[in-house]
């Protein structure tokens, strides 16, 4: 029974991106300001011409915070959505706290984290951990509770205690789950760290598109912001590999 | 007293927030050897007798004897099988029938793996335990969810309606399967279902829960030869059986 899906080409997505990048190309063209609004045509030779810093220097320098923040966050948000699980006074505790934090602008606040880490890499990693660790911690606290009442129970009515019940069906149970939550926090952390780059930095694709800003180079601007999308979509498509790979089992 | 398997002693059980016990001072007891039905109307608290020998509820008051013993003195006394088969998806149909021994441990992989090739045999799905529980059919699973019951290597196992989400066919066969297992296995079953026929099929004795809250149970004795067949079923002395059981059951239900 099983059913593996050749991989789909999705052609109206792919005629439609198209059609949208030729309006933008023509309104662009037409426009003639490319300090305002730059065609793609020239965000990709852009992209072309600044190859040497962006992929040696800047995106480097992103992928680093964002490395060290989604490792946080990761760590971070398991650990929250475990203790969470053992034990009920802590999720009473915690629960409201953690939805509490994501009413903060952090991105208004970003400011105030350079002030107290500095232009160095913690406060850019700050920012990513601030956005990053909650879909994580409440996506896999929610694995946590949808596991199976009865089979926990079957567990007991095998003498299970709770770390065998964590370790046996608790765990396997909660990784699609962490799966959906690491998808999500991949483009979240990129976008982190693009924020804590644009409000002070020496390197990063954040900081080198806020620079060309200043120099009214619109296609400059696009170019890292193009960067960062395809590194977005190039993590989420390898954790996808390792999804298929770790989770066989899933929506059987 | 020696020959009985599970005794029941005046147990009360009251769910918490209910202002009626589901289980009022009830008596009973199963012999070793033998397969009982306990039969009775969806929600009058059969499965809560069910969890009250597994430990997953507490008795309010009474006691629980197990071989002869007090279950809270016990530990891995009983084997359980739910309703739903509850095969780990993630699992192997082989490990997930291995699970009951990696929970007691002390044995190797190499004893696990014989143990395990020989229940998959006797359940009749040797060689399929390489596959994923999504690859087997609804008997299948059930019987490999029997084979998980076994490996606990309790003398007296509860089966909690297993083929109630079975087709008709496939229950047909699977009771006569089980009645087959039990023969050889030499299990002490205790076997919940709201089918009389099922349960005239399968048992030595029929228990009814034909009052509300449950403090006796009605004995039917089931005077009919092992193994026994569908054509068992037409003789006139089970049917009449049979319609009692049904006309008590209803009088009750109504």
């Amino acid at each position: 029974m099983k059913k593996r899906k050749a991989p789909s080409y999705n052609l109206p997505a792919a005629v439609l991106m198209l059609i949208l990048l030729m309006i933008w190309q023509a309104g662009a063209m037409k426009l003639d300001a490319a300090y305002i609004l730059p065609s793609p045509i020239q965000i990709v030779q852009k992209l072309w011409d600044l190859r040497e810093p962006l992929f040696k220097a800047h995106l480097p320098a992103t992928m680093e915070v964002v490395g060290i923040g989604l490792a946080i966050s990761v760590i971070l948000g398991l650990g929250l959505a475990i203790v969470m699980d053992l034990n009920k006074n802590v999720e009473k505790a915690l629960y409201p706290l953690i939805i509490a934090s994501q009413t903060i602008p952090t991105t208004a606040l970003a400011p105030l984290f350079v002030l107290w880490f500095g232009y160095g890499i913690w406060s850019k990693v700050l920012v990513t951990v601030l956005i990053t660790f909650f879909p994580i911690t409440i996506t896999v606290f929610d694995g946590f509770k949808s596991v199976r009442t009865d089979m926990i129970e079957l567990m007991q009515t095998f003498g299970a205690d709770r770390r065998t019940i964590f370790i046996k069906l608790k765990m396997p149970a909660v990784l699609p789950y962490f799966f959906s939550a690491i998808k999500m926090a991949i483009p979240l952390s990129l976008i982190g760290a693009a924020i804590g780059e644009w409000l002070g930095a020496q390197s990063g694709l954040g900081y080198f598109s806020r620079r060309m800003m200043t120099q009214l180079d619109g296609a400059g601007v696009f170019a890292p912001i193009l960067l960062l999308s395809i590194a977005a979509m190039v993590l989420v498509a390898v954790v996808g590999v390792l999804e298929e790979r770790f989770v066989h089992w899933r929506n059987e | 007293m020696s020959e009985a398997m599970l005794e029941f002693r005046d147990v009360s059980f009251t769910y918490p927030g209910d202002n009626k016990p589901t289980i009022d001072k009830l008596s009973f007891s199963l012999n070793k050897g033998e397969f009982v039905c306990l039969i009775g109307p969806s929600g009058c608290g059969k499965s809560t007798i069910f969890r009250l020998v597994n430990k997953l509820l507490k008795p309010d008051s009474g006691h629980i004897y197990v071989n002869g013993r007090d279950i809270n003195e016990q530990k891995s006394y009983c084997g359980y099988m739910p309703q739903s088969d509850l095969l780990f998806p993630w699992r192997s149909v082989a490990t997930n029938v291995r699970l009951p021994l990696e929970i007691r441990g002390g044995m190797s992989d190499a004893e696990m793996n014989d143990k395990i090739n020989e229940a998959l045999e006797n359940v009749g799905l040797g060689g399929l335990g390489n596959k994923s529980p999504s690859e087997l059919s609804g008997g299948m699973r059930q019987r490999a969810a029997f084979a998980r019951t076994l490996m606990t290597g309790c003398e007296l196992l509860l089966l909690d309606e297993p083929f109630s989400a079975l087709d008709y066919l496939t229950r047909l066969n699977m009771r006569e399967w089980l009645s087959e297992q039990w023969e050889h296995e030499n299990k002490t079953i205790l076997f919940i279902t709201h089918d009389v026929e099922e349960a005239v099929f399968l048992s030595g004795r029929v228990l009814a829960a034909d009052n509300y809250p449950i403090s006796s149970l009605t004995a039917v004795p089931i005077p009919a030869e092992y193994p026994r067949t569908r054509a068992t079923l037409e003789e006139a002395h089970m049917v009449e059986i049979r319609e009692q059981l049904i006309e008590k059951l209803r009088k009750e239900h109504s």
